[in-house]
């Protein structure tokens, strides 16, 4: 007997709303792509607790997509912050305010 | 309470300390620091939920690949804000509105968990088999799986892209305006 369902829910809850807080208070290009990434990693947690609590393997099947699915994400974010610091110098969010850098 | 609760709850608690930590930390490099401990913590946690192949994808592609390619770039590219991000002071100032409705949305989500059916319900130890997870991924999720990879291609072939040099067989537009 673990703890009950509910539990680890919260704590995936409680994960994912600091990652969106991070990345909304965050000016750092960096740091929203690390918030984005916390909310990927907190959504995971509840899939495997689901996939437990109903014994199904397709929760875990899931989890593995999102890993996919997040690798990705960064390696294009990361690719895309190096090449707008390559053109305007910047990292900081609010620096894009125009459609035409 | 047993000693799979006790270790729940520890675990519990590392990750949300040094993911606060992450969240908060001024230099780039301390931040992700952190999250790499808070990745390597969930990894224990899948494990403890009984994905133990979930808990091995987590230590090499969430806590390896992806914190060391974070790492890599800001160390390489200089990403951080200069030494003006030391000296500043943590202002609280953008935390307000962030931290005020993240934290609304975490108590409706408590309160839904709380009045739902089966939040009682302890959850009993099982560990998913590494062969049958295996064979049971490509045998119902064979068309994703194919999706997945070419998800993987376009995002190889986009990040090269994106992030190719000048060379001198290379005028267009991009290369011209960096330099």
């Amino acid at each position: 007997m673990i703890v009950p369902f509910g539990h680890v829910l919260i704590l995936s809850g409680i994960l994912f709303f600091m990652g969106a807080a991070c990345a909304m208070a965050r000016r750092n290009l960096i740091m929203i792509l690390i918030g984005v990434e916390i909310m990927l990693n907190a959504a995971g947690i509840a899939f495997v607790a689901s996939s437990l609590r109903w014994g199904a393997l397709a929760g875990q099947g899931f989890v593995l997509f999102i890993m996919a699915a997040a690798a990705s994400e960064v390696a294009l974010g990361l690719a895309l912050i190096i090449y707008l610091r390559r053109r305007t110098g910047s990292v900081n969010g609010d620096d894009y305010d125009a459609m035409k850098g | 309470m047993t000693i799979y609760s006790i270790i729940f709850y520890l675990l519990a608690l590392i990750i949300i300390a040094s993911t606060a930590m992450a969240i908060s930390r001024p230099r780039l490099v301390h931040a992700v620091v952190y999250l790499a401990v808070s990745f390597f913590t969930t990894a224990l946690l899948f494990y403890l939920l009984g994905a133990p192949f979930l808990a091995a994808m987590e230590v090499i592609i969430y806590a390896g690949a992806v914190m060391v390619m974070f790492l890599f770039m800001i160390m390489t590219s200089n990403l951080e804000e200069g030494r003006r991000a030391k000296k500043r002071k943590f202002s609280l100032r953008p935390w307000g509105f962030a931290v005020f409705f993240s934290a609304l949305s975490l108590l409706l989500l408590t309160v839904l968990m709380w009045a739902g059916p089966d939040h009682g319900l302890p959850l009993k130890p099982a560990m998913a088999p590494l062969l049958g997870f295996g064979a049971y991924i490509f045998r119902e999720f064979w068309f994703p799986v194919e999706v997945v990879s070419l998800l993987l291609f376009v995002a190889l072939v986009g990040a090269l892209y994106l992030g190719r040099g000048k060379s001198p067989g290379n005028n267009g537009d991009s290369a011209r305006e960096a330099s």
